[in-house]
């Protein structure tokens, strides 16, 4: 499997001797990785305090499930994101009231422009090989990734709010990830 | 109304955490058999991780102190690893278990880091909660035929039917139904394309229950039905349905 992407050098160690109850381990795993956790729960959620929470719920889980950490299935950032990811969609999701949600996909209604990335790939840090290859993707696979993955949108949302196929929806995600992979790929 | 027919199509959404709970508790049983797609998750996942790790936030030194003090009073999850032999078949077997649970309940099974004994103790606390026997739901939702179908009924309540034709036997799972008054109970039917809906058994109408083994066989049944009825229910529906979920293949 090729997991070339940024081998964060000597996290995946101390996250195995966390798995053996190193605290000191984990110290180092929480310096490496929280500041980078707590700025995708920042993003994500939009609000300080909710993404301190979902941080602290997100480094004790790192802590407790160590164990199941499998570095031949990829980095120990990306299994962390992943976690980081998960929590704080759920949380999004769960602070949203059914009633809100469909305001909140409305408000994403059809007149507007769902394409943040252009702008994050103009406002922001061109350096940044992952917006560059973002940028790259078509805008109809783009914009459902960005969705759901920075606003925590279901593809049923997604599809609705975009007024597409759930099943367009569902194959556009993968096919714009893999895009993406391959584009990071390339980059490396 | 979704019936999830094209496993590998979820890959993305499943990926981007972005299916709803029922069809992700699905896809994950179908990943548990499914070598191709678990290499392709392990590698989305870290592709989409990375549109994760463009932002960095300060986390307070007060932050970092209450992370250690809870770490220092928090207990490790004891993981154990299957024997490689049958732990294909464990996993499976664990995994559907948590399609019951998570339809039912609502939980959500990560398989990325919960695996087999994360499924499991959510099945348990499941059977905890609920006083169920276990043994006939994992019979239906580990059959290698079993599909899950997910429908909405009328007052936006999500049901799923789990349907196993070779064990001849069906799952019926919904989260909060309302709770009846007066003594009237739910009542599940089989519906054939034609003939009358068969009874397929009851559920209180106090919400309590919410999930049950369906009676009978789904033979040339078509769809699921759930009505209201009377106390000891109905030999035929007396109400409209509160709704229909299709179980064709």
């Amino acid at each position: 499997m090729p997991h070339s992407p940024e081998p964060n050098a000597g996290v995946e160690e101390l996250l195995a001797r966390v798995a053996g109850g190193d605290h000191d381990a984990f110290s180092g795993v929480y310096d490496a990785l929280a500041g980078t956790v707590m700025g995708l729960a920042c993003r994500i959620l939009r609000d300080n305090a909710q993404a301190e929470e979902v941080t602290q719920d997100v480094m004790i889980e790192v802590w407790r499930t160590a164990g199941r950490y499998d570095p031949d299935r990829g980095t120990a950032k990306g299994w962390v994101l992943t976690l980081a990811h998960r929590r704080a969609v759920d949380r999004v999701r769960a602070a949203q009231a059914s009633a809100d949600r469909e305001q909140r996909t409305g408000l994403l209604g059809p007149d507007r422009d769902f394409d943040e990335v252009a702008e994050l790939v103009e406002e922001r840090d061109e350096q940044r090989r992952v917006y560059r290859c973002l940028a790259t993707l078509a805008r109809q696979q783009r914009v459902p990734l960005v969705l759901a993955y920075y606003r925590g949108l279901t593809y049923v949302e997604v599809a609705d709010a975009l007024s597409t196929p759930e099943g367009t929806v569902k194959s556009r995600m993968r096919a714009g990830l893999r895009q993406l992979r391959a584009c990071l790929e390339d980059e490396t | 109304m979704t019936t999830e027919q094209e496993p590998h199509l979820a890959i993305g959404a499943y990926v981007l955490h972005a299916l709803p709970p029922a069809e992700e508790a699905a896809f994950e049983n179908h990943l548990a058999g499914c070598d191709q797609c678990l290499r392709e998750v392990a590698d989305l996942l870290e592709t989409a991780a990375q549109l994760g790790s463009q932002d960095t936030a300060p986390v307070t030194p007060q932050a970092r102190d209450r992370a250690l003090r809870a770490v220092a009073r928090t207990r490790q999850d004891q993981v154990r690893r299957l024997p490689a032999r049958w732990g294909r078949r464990a996993l499976r077997l664990a995994l559907a278990a948590s399609v019951a649970a998570a339809v039912a309940f609502g939980g959500i099974a990560v398989w990325q880091h919960g695996e087999a004994d994360d499924a499991r103790a959510e099945a348990a606390r499941a059977e905890q909660r609920s006083g169920w026997d276990d043994s006939e739901y994992t019979d239906v939702l580990t059959a290698p035929d079993a599909t899950l179908h997910t429908g909405k009924l009328g007052d936006g309540t999500t049901a799923s039917v789990v349907v196993s034709r070779s064990r001849e036997s069906a799952v019926f799972a919904a989260r909060g139904l309302p709770a009846l008054t007066g003594g009237k109970v739910y009542e599940l039917w089989y519906a054939a394309e034609a003939g009358d809906p068969r009874p397929a058994g009851l559920l209180p109408g106090d919400a309590k229950l919410d999930a049950r083994v369906l009676e009978g066989s789904p033979d040339d049944a078509v769809a699921v039905g759930i009505t209201v009825e009377p106390a000891g229910g109905s030999p035929r529906p007396t109400t409209e349905p509160l709704g229909v979920i299709s179980i064709e293949a």
